[in-house]
């Protein structure tokens, strides 16, 4: 017991120790730059000043900035990144809106309702009592307060000034700051305790409009007469939230500070050095995270009696199997886009090797929580790709049943960037599905039995095709080779190249054309938050140029993206419309 | 001891779906007279409104009554509501109009229902239950609850279309968001503000003073965004507000027992379950002065029996629709099984008494659906409900017949008799100014 005890305190020390080590690690980089250098004040950093007419001018070539809400996965790593992990996230927060294929364009359209403004506020005050409770005061707090209920003034701006400009992502402006240790007076007074008034004033910084959205500013273009580029900050932020996913980092704002991110040769190393970081794997992550839909996993069930392997675990396994993989082909062995679609390798836990019937041996040892394991799929495995990982097949299905329907669907919208027109209203679907006929055992006979009705058969040409490219794979996932006694054909064509099934269904989308143009066109919304504008085209279009010269290398894309001016210009955000 | 009693009583009752019959104490000396209205200030208790989605409508020819009028009779499929019929409204031959516009099937005729037009992207107005909770709801904790009885993440419901208002799928989650901490119980006997309630709200008045600073940087888009964001913090300064007066006493007020957490997934049983126990959350928040709005959703298309892969929706559009009865069987058991969980929650209200009347009686539900014909995403013959009379403020138990109106003029209808100061609502085609003059009170 003593033991137990003893074992589990040193845990939590060593855990306190990595955090205080890393803040003491970022406090010290911008020691020394206090806070009075280039102050900017939300929004007016670059003292726009233009007519409607220039806007006008700018908005056809250039497109406009977004303001965009932090996503829950954003939130969550940067208050890791602040607090450190032990910090926990108590609430509810809720997901953006997926606007043209992205929820990182979501993020550009969604405000905050009430009810998820409740949660924030819930959140926002869980962490703050948290950082100020024992365990992590003395760590988290540099400055000692001269009493528990006494207001003390030097050390609540030390401390909001420091987090504040984590939180806002550039240093707080003279008004910024004394509004929240005005906060934070007045809650000690009414609180008659300083350390709850330094928390609630830690919640507002956590609630306020700078931390949730990620406001860009504008600044005249040093370069080019009348345009427009980011600020300084605003840079980092667009740079280290498509990047890492997360906020700026002590150097990157240092950086800022400093006005290397003015410069090429600056921004170059700055981006450098934040595509070399392990860290670049939660951006690519979250980048694929948000294309392949792999939140849909957050709401997937299946039903248990069908399918008795699978369950919520399960569902995340899938997603991070998915992830794994392409972090793996993509980062860690620096491959082709194109693999993803096609490679046998691949990681697994035992609930997957289960219902993928191949044998893993995970051997944990005592304390390590990682029960992951690579491993390859061999020649005659019928897996290779995502497109046959259960993460694909089983969140484009129904909950008892496979969906060729549905799932060509997702290859055509998801992986090829093409659009399904919607179906018509008054139309009867009995035609085309029929399940109860004893005669129609597979779910291409069904599909293609009743292809007569034309107002139908126009977009199940497109979509049906290809899904019953995996239809060797059932609803759960799992491999069969029949359906009710009949074997399965999945053959078929796409764009002139033939397929036998699955595997080779991943090898016919790597190599169409649409396939690699859509990552383009994703991966650069992506970056703006919103589409390209037609005065950016020709930016993508060199994008896909130098994507496949550079041997499909996605970090490389990123690399090119971020160190692009087209990725820093914007103009003026006009109005809803703009698209 | 009574109280305990009557904390059990709800369990069981939201457990087990039956009717609740809480045996609280009737302390009549917090009522005036008749029991319905609060002692102190004499004026009545407030109305409530709440919207009921169910997706995938009803089988046709099965619910729509033949007389038209009061006293009507209810079909087949609505006979499992006749303990209500006195206080339910049916509207037949309503459809909505598309326009020309590409129909998103089981989303387009939601957003006409709530909203009264098809937003283009993210363009959306508010709904109605928000802007009737503007008129209604200002007083209340909760300006308005969510709810997601099958885990679906999306209600109807919406600030704008930028601002959609995210369900809650927890019952627990729920539970401790309106009976946690935060609750000033209204029949305490001692009330005592909360110091730290109150910093808490100076501190967030301060946090609207980043308004100035922040909104003349932006572009319109991003300024409206903004503008709801300080709404939202306006709101829950005003929840703060509300936490700091003390509570209007109610006698029908009971702190309901922590629920069991909700089993995700769609099977019905466990949707059913879920269902019943949001019903005795909110009927006690209502009973609390917690909240006069709330939405339900039925939102997933994906119900299921356990153990079968045939969900409701393919059950629509896959079923052969029964040459000898006429309609589809294994939907008819689906729309069965809503129409019975509505019905449960309808009772779970109307088992909360306030004095002489029930949540219910003061309660206005408006209940909608995606399509007339889920089979074939038919926009015709969509079947809409009213249940209840907001206190009197619409008369009930009447089938209306409007055949080939928009919808809108029942959301137009509830809008006005709640106060919402409108003339028209809706759209293009789906635009009204005709009210329903049949059930107006």
């Amino acid at each position: 017991m003593m033991e137990t005890l003893q074992s589990k305190s040193t845990m939590e020390s060593s855990l306190l120790h990595k955090t205080r080590h890393s803040l003491v690690k970022a406090i010290s980089l911008f020691i020394g730059l206090g806070l009075g250098g280039s102050l900017i004040a939300f929004g007016n950093g670059g003292k726009l000043v233009a007519s409607a007419a220039e806007i006008e001018a700018i908005s056809f070539a250039l497109g406009p900035t977004v303001t965009r809400r932090l996503t829950p996965e954003q939130y969550q790593r940067v208050i890791r990144d602040v607090f450190g992990p032990t910090i926990g996230i108590r609430g509810r927060l809720d997901p953006t809106l997926r606007v043209d294929g992205l929820l990182e364009v979501g993020a550009g359209r969604i405000s905050v309702p009430p009810s998820s403004m409740e949660q924030y506020d819930l959140i926002a005050r869980g962490i703050a009592d948290q950082v100020m409770d024992e365990q992590h005061r003395d760590v988290l707090v540099q400055c000692k307060p001269i009493s528990s209920t006494a207001f003390d003034e030097k050390c609540a701006e030390e401390f909001i000034g420091t987090v504040g400009r984590f939180l806002f992502r550039r240093p707080l402006s003279q008004d910024e700051l004394s509004l929240h240790v005005d906060m934070a007076r007045i809650a000690t007074a009414t609180a008659k305790n300083y350390s709850t008034g330094l928390s609630l004033s830690l919640a507002a910084l956590l609630v306020s409009p700078q931390f949730l959205f990620r406001h860009e500013v504008l600044e005249a273009n040093p370069d080019t007469s009348g345009k427009y580029t980011l600020d300084a900050y605003s840079k980092a932020s667009r740079l280290s939230f498509f990047l890492w996913d997360s906020a700026p980092d002590g150097q990157l704002l240092a950086a800022a500070e400093k006005g290397e991110l003015r410069t090429q040769s600056g921004l170059l190393r700055q981006v450098n050095r934040m595509v070399a970081s392990p860290r670049l794997r939660d951006g690519v992550r979250a980048f694929f995270t948000d294309m392949l839909h792999l939140d849909a996993v957050e709401t997937l069930t299946k039903d248990t009696t069908i399918y008795p392997k699978f369950s919520s675990a399960v569902a995340k396994d899938a997603r991070e199997q998915m992830l794994k993989t392409i972090v793996d082909v993509l980062v860690t062995r620096e491959g082709d886009y194109r693999d993803i679609f096609t490679t046998k390798k691949t990681f697994l836990t035992k609930k997957l090797a289960a219902i993928y019937q191949v044998p893993i041996t995970v051997h944990v040892p005592t304390g390590s929580p990682d029960t992951w394991r690579p491993y390859e799929f061999s020649a005659n495995d019928p897996r290779a790709g995502i497109l046959t990982h259960l993460g694909f097949l089983t969140v484009h299905s129904h909950p008892g049943r496979s969906s060729p329907t549905l799932r060509g669907k997702a290859l055509r919208e998801i992986l090829l960037c093409q659009k399904v027109p919607a179906p018509p209203g008054d139309v009867d679907f009995t035609l085309v599905q029929e399940t109860d006929n004893a005669l129609l055992k597979t779910a291409r006979d069904r599909l293609t039995a009743h292809s007569t009705e034309p107002m139908c058969s126009g977009c199940h040409k497109i979509m049906d095709p290809l899904g019953l490219a995996l239809e060797k794979f059932d609803g759960g996932g799992t491999y069969r080779t029949s359906e009710n006694g009949t074997p399965i054909d999945a053959s078929g064509v796409l764009d002139g190249v033939a397929f036998n099934d699955g595997a080779d269904l991943g090898k016919a989308i790597s190599v169409n054309p649409a396939s690699i143009s859509c990552l383009v066109d994703r991966l650069t919304s992506y970056a703006l938050g919103r589409s390209p504008v037609q005065g950016e085209m020709s930016w993508v279009n060199e994008l896909y140029k130098t994507f496949a010269t550079g041997g499909y290398a996605v970090p490389a894309l990123m690399q090119e993206i971020a160190l692009s001016s087209e990725f820093y210009h914007a103009s003026i955000s006009l109005g809803p419309n703009y698209d | 001891m009574a109280r305990n009693v009557s904390r059990r009583t709800l369990l069981r009752g939201t457990m087990g779906g039956a009717a609740i019959s809480v045996g609280l104490p009737f302390l009549d000396c917090f009522l005036n007279g008749n029991g319905n209205a609060l002692a102190s200030t004499g004026s009545a208790l407030p109305p409530v409104f709440g919207t009921w989605l169910q997706k995938l409508g009803l089988n046709p020819g099965m619910w729509e009554p033949e007389i038209v009028g009061p006293n009507y009779e209810n079909n087949v499929q609505l006979k499992i509501w006749d303990q209500f019929r006195d206080r339910i409204n049916i509207f037949t031959g309503l459809r909505y109009f598309l326009d020309g516009r590409p129909l998103k099937t089981h989303t387009s005729g939601v957003q006409i229902a709530y909203t009264g037009g098809i937003p283009n992207g993210t363009d959306g107005g508010p709904s109605l239950d928000s802007k009737i909770a503007d008129v209604i709801g200002k007083r209340s904790r909760f300006r308005s609850i969510e709810v997601s009885i099958d885990g679906s993440r999306e209600s109807a419901s919406q600030r704008s279309g930028t601002s959609p208002n995210p369900p809650e799928k927890s019952p627990v989650a729920l539970y401790q968001r309106i009976f946690g901490p935060q609750f000033q119980d209204p029949n305490a006997a001692v009330f005592t503000p909360d110091p730290i309630v109150m910093a808490r709200q100076s501190v967030l008045s301060a946090v609207g003073e980043h308004r100035k600073s922040v909104m003349p940087s932006l572009g319109a888009a991003d300024r409206e965004r903004l503008d709801e964001y300080f709404t939202s913090i306006r709101q829950i300064e005003q929840q703060l507000t509300i936490e700091l007066e003390k509570p209007e006493p109610l006698v029908a007020c009971e702190v309901p027992s922590v629920p069991e957490e909700a089993t995700p997934g769609t099977v019905l049983s466990d949707v059913e379950t879920n269902s019943n126990l949001f019903a005795g959350l909110l009927g006690y928040a209502i009973a609390c002065g917690q909240t006069q709005v709330f939405n339900i959703a039925t939102g997933s298309l994906n119900l299921r029996q356990t153990g079968s892969a045939y969900t409701w929706h393919m059950a629509t559009h896959e079923e052969s629709v029964d040459e000898q009865l006429g309609y589809q069987k294994d939907v008819f058991v689906f729309n069965t099984w809503a129409n019975k969980t509505f019905l449960n929650f309808l009772r779970t209200l109307d088992g909360i008494r306030e004095g002489d009347g029930t949540v219910l009686d003061r309660a206005l539900v408006l209940w909608q659906t995606d399509h007339g014909d889920a089979r074939v995403h038919s926009l015709t013959e969509v079947p809409v409900f009213t249940v209840g009379s907001g206190g009197g403020r619409l008369k009930t138990g009447i089938h209306v017949a409007a055949p080939g109106d928009p919808v809108t003029r029942v959301g137009l209808t509830v809008q006005r008799a709640l106060g919402v100061p409108i003339r028209t609502w809706g759209e293009r085609s789906n635009e009204t100014t005709r009210t329903i003059t049949e059930i107006m009170a």
